[in-house]
C-alpha cells in the first residue's frame, strides 16, 4: 500500500520536475526584459551587450511623428517615457488602435545607432474598452474618475 | 427608474452587509430567527441589485448621457443590441454585472438548498453575502456605474468597433457566469471547515456548481478565442495573454477538481485536495478579475489602470488568509479513509490527471505572473511569451490527452493484467494506426504525429466504450441500436457525457497540433493580377483581386477587397475583407480603423484573409493565412459544452426498479472487474 504511494509520489515528482525543468530553461530562453526607453537607455549605458538584445519595451507614441509608408505595412515613430525619446521603426501588420499617444508595447532590438527595430507592435488604448473624447477628457469628473495615474 | 436604481445598489450593500452579519452569528449561536433573517436579507440583496441593474439598462438603452458610464461606452447611433450589452463593455458596468450574476446564484443556492444541507447553509448563505459586500462596495465606491458628468453631452463616444460584434456581446456574460459559479463551491467548502463537516455532504452540494463553472468557462474561453480570431486580425485565437490566461486557470484547477471529486466519493480519498482546489479555482477566478481590471501586468486586453485593482489585491489576501487560516486548524477532519492501492489504477491515473492540471495551471500563473514576480526579486521586469507556455505546456498537454484515454478504461483499486489486455488492446492499436497513416503521408512534426496518436488512442477507447455499453443493453434489453444509444446515455449521463467532453478535448487537440502547419503570404494586388500560393495540403491556390471598393454602411465608411480564390476540384469562390472607420451621429470619425478579417471555412483548413491597407487607389496589401483545422477548435468547444449539459443534466430520480438515484449510478458489486456501469467523469 505505502509502496504504491511511494511510486505514484515518485511519478509525480517525475512529471513536475520535468515541467519544472522546461519552464526553468525556458525562461531563461524565451524571457525578455519589459523595459522603458529611460530604463533602456541606462542598461546600454551600463552594459553595452544590451544592444542588439531582444527586448520589450512599454512607452507612449509622441503625437505627430508617426510615419507611416504606403500600404500599411512599415511605419517609424517616436515613442517617450518622459524622461527618454526613442525612435522606433517596425514592419508588419499594424494593430487597429495605433494612433498618436497611445501606449504601446514593441519588441525588438536596440541598434547602436539609437533606433529600435521592432519586430512586435501591440498597441493599447488607455483603456482598450474606453475611448473618452478629448474634450470630456479635460473634465474635472474625468480626470477624478481616472485617478491619479492618468 | 435610474434614481432607483442608483439607490438601490446602495440599499443592496446595506442587506448583503446584514444578511453576512446575522448569517455568521446564526450560525454559530444555532438561532434559527437570525438565520431566517439573514437568507431573507440575501434574497433582498438579489431584488436590489436587479433593480440597480435595471436601472443601468435603463439609462443606456434611453441615452442618458449625464451618466458618464453611458456616455463613455454608447452613443445614439449604437444598435441597440450594443447599447444593451455595453453593460459589461465598461469597467463600472462590467462590476455591476458581476454583482447581478453573484447575487442570482445566490438567491438560487439558497432556494435549492431551503430544506437541504441547514447545518451548511447559515455559512453559504454569509459567505456568499461577504463576497457580495465586496463586490457591492467595490462597485459602489470604487466603480460606480451611475456617476455623473458634471454637464450633459449632446452624444456619447460610442462602443469601441471591436466590441461591436456578436460574438463579444455573449463572450463576456459567459466567462462572468463561469467565473461567479466559482463562489459557491468555495461558499461551501468554508462552510463545511467552519462546521468540520467535511464528509461528502458538501461536495455533492458544490459539484453541479463546479459544472456550471465549468461549462460556462468552457463556452466562455472558446467564444473568446472565436471572437479573436474574427476580430483581431493576427490569424490566431490564442496568445498566452495575460487575460485569456486568467480565464484558463480557474478552467484547468476547476477540472481537475471534477476528476478528483470522484475519487472522493468512491474511496474517501483527497479530501484536503479537493477542498485546496475548489478554494484555489475561486481564488484564481477573483485573480482573473483582478488581473482584468488592476493593469498590474501589461495586457493588450486590460481595462484602465484603476484604483480598484487594490482592493481585488486587499480582497484576495483577506480570502487566503481566511481559508489558510481554516484549512490548518480543521487538518484533523481532513484525514483520507482509504489510500492508494495500486499505481496501475483508476484512481493513479486520475492522481495523475490533476497532478498534470494542476501543474499545467502552475505553469500558466507563474509565466503570467513572472513580470511581477521577476521585478519583486530581481528588480527587472522580465516577461515570457508564447515559447515559453508552448515549450512547458504542450509536452504536459499530450500526457493528459494520453490520461485522458487511459482513466475511463482502468479498473478501480487494482487493474489486473486481463483487464489491461481486454480494455486496451484495440485503443492502442487504433492509435498506432493512425499515427503511422499520418506518417505515411508524409506528416514529419514530432508532437504533431504525438498528438494525432494519442487522438486516435482516445478516440477509439470512447468508442470502444460506447460500443460495448449499446452492446450490453442490445443483449439484455434487445433494443434497437440508435435507442440503446440514447437510453446508455440517458440512464449514465456523468459516465458517458464525461466520454462526449473527452471526445471534444480529442478535437480540439487535433486542431491544436494543425497549428503546426499554418502558412502565411503577404503580398501586394493590383486589380485583376493573380497571386498562386501552396496550401499545407500541397494544393495550388490562385487568388486574383476584383479591385478595392468604398462605401458607406450604418455607423461606418468601408473600404473593402475583394480576392477570388481558385483551387483545382472546387469552383471559384470569392473573399472579402474590410477596413472600417466608424463614425458618430454627425458623420465624425470616431476610433481608429478596424479590420474585418475575410475567412473562407472548411473542414481541412481557414483560408484567412486580412486587408492591411490601401496603396494608390487600388493597390491592396494584404496577408493571406492558410490556417488548418480551426473549425475544429469551434466544434470541439461545442462538444465540449454539450458533453457538459449531458453531464449537467438532473438524473431522473427514480429508476426502473424503484431505487433512488442520485447524480450518478449506484452500484452494489465489488469494485476491480466490473461491467461498465459505475460512474464516469
Amino acid at each position: 500500500m505505502a509502496r504504491a504511494r511511494t511510486k505514484f509520489i515518485m511519478g509525480g515528482i517525475l512529471v513536475l520536475g520535468t515541467a519544472g525543468y522546461l519552464m526553468a530553461t525556458s525562461i531563461g530562453d524565451t524571457g525578455m526584459y519589459y523595459l522603458t526607453p529611460g530604463e533602456l537607455t541606462a542598461k546600454v549605458k551600463r552594459d553595452s551587450t544590451f544592444y542588439e538584445t531582444g527586448v520589450k519595451m512599454g512607452a507612449r507614441v509622441v503625437p505627430g511623428t508617426i510615419e507611416r509608408q504606403p500600404g500599411g505595412r512599415a511605419v517609424s515613430f517616436n515613442v517617450t517615457d518622459g524622461s527618454q525619446t526613442i525612435p522606433v521603426t517596425f514592419r508588419g501588420v499594424i494593430p487597429d488602435t495605433f494612433t498618436d499617444s497611445v501606449d504601446v508595447v514593441v519588441e525588438g532590438r536596440y541598434n547602436r545607432n539609437g533606433t529600435f527595430v521592432a519586430t512586435t507592435l501591440l498597441a493599447k488604448c488607455a483603456s482598450r474598452y474606453e475611448n473618452a473624447p478629448d474634450k470630456y477628457q479635460s473634465t474635472p469628473a474625468y480626470k477624478a474618475s481616472k485617478g491619479p495615474a492618468a | 427608474m435610474i434614481l432607483i436604481g442608483e439607490l438601490s445598489l446602495w440599499v443592496a450593500l446595506l442587506m448583503a452587509a446584514w444578511s453576512a452579519t446575522v448569517s455568521f452569528a446564526g450560525g454559530q449561536m444555532r438561532r434559527s430567527d437570525l438565520v431566517a433573517s439573514g437568507e431573507r436579507a440575501l434574497y433582498a440583496t438579489f431584488a436590489f441589485v436587479v433593480l440597480a441593474s435595471i436601472g443601468l439598462w435603463t439609462a443606456l438603452l434611453t441615452s442618458d448621457f449625464s451618466l458618464r458610464f453611458v456616455a463613455s461606452y454608447t452613443s445614439s447611433n449604437l444598435p441597440a443590441v450594443y447599447k444593451f450589452s455595453a453593460f459589461w463593455g465598461g469597467q463600472a458596468g462590467s462590476m455591476l454585472f458581476w454583482c447581478l450574476i453573484l447575487a442570482l446564484y445566490s438567491a438560487i443556492t439558497l432556494f435549492a438548498n431551503r430544506r437541504t444541507n441547514r447545518e451548511l447553509m447559515p455559512f453559504v448563505t454569509g459567505t456568499l453575502a461577504a463576497i457580495l459586500i465586496f463586490f457591492l462596495a467595490t462597485t459602489a465606491f470604487g466603480a460606480n456605474p451611475y456617476a455623473r458628468l458634471d454637464w450633459i453631452p449632446p452624444d456619447g463616444t460610442g462602443l469601441n468597433p471591436q466590441l461591436q460584434n456578436p460574438g463579444m456581446a455573449i463572450h463576456p456574460p459567459n466567462l462572468y457566469l463561469g467565473y461567479v459559479a466559482t463562489s459557491v463551491p468555495f461558499a461551501f467548502a468554508i462552510a463545511a471547515l467552519i462546521t468540520r463537516r467535511l464528509d461528502a455532504e458538501w461536495l455533492a452540494a458544490v459539484r453541479r456548481w463546479s459544472l456550471v463553472s465549468w461549462l460556462f468557462l468552457t463556452i466562455g474561453i472558446t467564444l473568446g478565442m472565436w471572437w479573436a480570431y474574427v476580430e483581431l486580425g493576427w490569424g490566431g485565437y490564442w496568445a498566452w495573454d495575460p487575460v485569456e490566461n486568467a480565464s484558463l486557470l480557474p478552467w484547468l484547477t476547476g477540472t481537475a477538481f471534477l476528476h478528483s471529486i470522484m475519487i472522493q466519493e468512491k474511496r474517501g480519498m483527497l479530501r484536503k485536495w479537493n477542498v485546496t482546489l475548489v478554494v484555489a479555482t475561486f481564488l484564481l477566478a477573483i485573480l482573473g478579475t483582478f488581473i482584468t481590471r488592476s493593469g498590474v501586468i501589461e495586457s493588450v486586453h486590460s481595462f484602465a489602470q484603476s484604483p480598484i485593482g487594490s482592493w481585488f489585491a486587499g480582497f484576495l489576501i483577506l480570502a487566503i488568509v481566511v481559508t489558510a487560516f481554516l484549512v490548518a486548524t480543521r487538518l484533523k477532519d481532513l484525514e483520507a479513509q482509504a489510500e492508494l492501492e495500486s499505481m496501475v489504477s483508476r484512481e493513479a491515473a486520475f492522481l495523475y490527471n490533476n497532478v498534470v492540471l494542476v501543474g499545467i495551471a502552475f505553469s500558466v500563473l507563474w509565466g503570467t505572473l513572472f513580470p511581477i514576480i521577476s521585478e519583486a526579486v530581481r528588480g527587472s521586469k522580465i516577461t515570457v511569451g508564447a515559447p515559453f507556455f508552448n515549450t512547458v505546456n504542450i509536452p504536459l498537454g499530450l500526457l493528459l490527452l494520453g490520461l485522458t484515454g487511459v482513466g475511463p478504461l482502468i479498473a478501480w483499486r487494482r487493474a489486473s493484467v486481463a483487464n489491461l489486455k481486454r480494455q486496451f488492446a484495440v485503443p492502442v492499436a487504433g492509435g498506432l494506426v493512425l499515427g503511422a497513416a499520418f506518417f505515411a503521408l508524409g506528416m514529419r512534426d514530432g508532437y504533431a504525429l504525438v498528438s494525432y496518436t494519442l487522438a486516435g488512442f482516445v478516440t477509439t477507447t470512447i468508442a470502444q466504450e460506447f460500443v460495448k455499453g449499446v452492446g450490453a443493453r442490445r443483449r439484455i434489453h434487445g433494443e434497437a441500436i440508435p435507442i440503446a444509444l440514447l437510453r446508455l446515455i440517458g440512464r449514465n449521463r456523468r459516465r458517458y457525457g464525461g466520454y462526449i467532453v473527452h471526445f471534444g478535448i480529442v478535437v480540439l487537440f487535433a486542431a491544436f497540433a494543425g497549428l503546426a502547419f499554418k502558412k502565411e503570404y503577404d503580398l501586394s494586388l493590383t486589380p485583376g493580377s493573380s497571386f498562386t500560393a501552396l496550401d499545407p495540403y500541397n494544393r495550388s491556390w490562385t487568388f486574383t483581386s476584383q479591385g478595392v471598393s468604398r462605401y458607406e454602411e450604418l455607423n461606418r465608411q468601408v473600404t473593402a477587397v475583394v480576392l477570388e480564390a481558385k483551387r483545382p476540384g472546387m469552383a471559384p469562390t470569392l473573399i472579402k475583407s474590410e477596413k472600417r472607420q466608424h463614425v458618430d451621429s454627425r458623420g465624425q470619425p470616431t476610433f481608429e480603423p478596424s479590420t474585418e478579417v475575410g475567412i473562407l471555412e472548411s473542414l481541412r483548413q481557414d483560408v484567412y484573409l486580412v486587408l492591411h491597407g490601401v496603396t494608390g487607389e487600388e493597390t491592396a496589401e494584404i496577408r493571406i493565412t492558410f490556417n488548418p483545422l480551426v473549425w475544429w477548435v469551434w466544434y470541439g468547444g461545442i462538444i465540449m459544452a454539450i458533453g457538459g449539459l449531458i453531464v449537467m443534466w438532473p438524473q431522473a430520480t427514480r429508476s426502473r426498479s424503484g431505487r433512488r438515484e442520485g447524480g450518478y449510478v449506484v452500484v452494489m458489486q465489488p469494485a476491480a472487474e466490473r461491467p461498465p456501469v459505475e460512474a464516469g467523469v
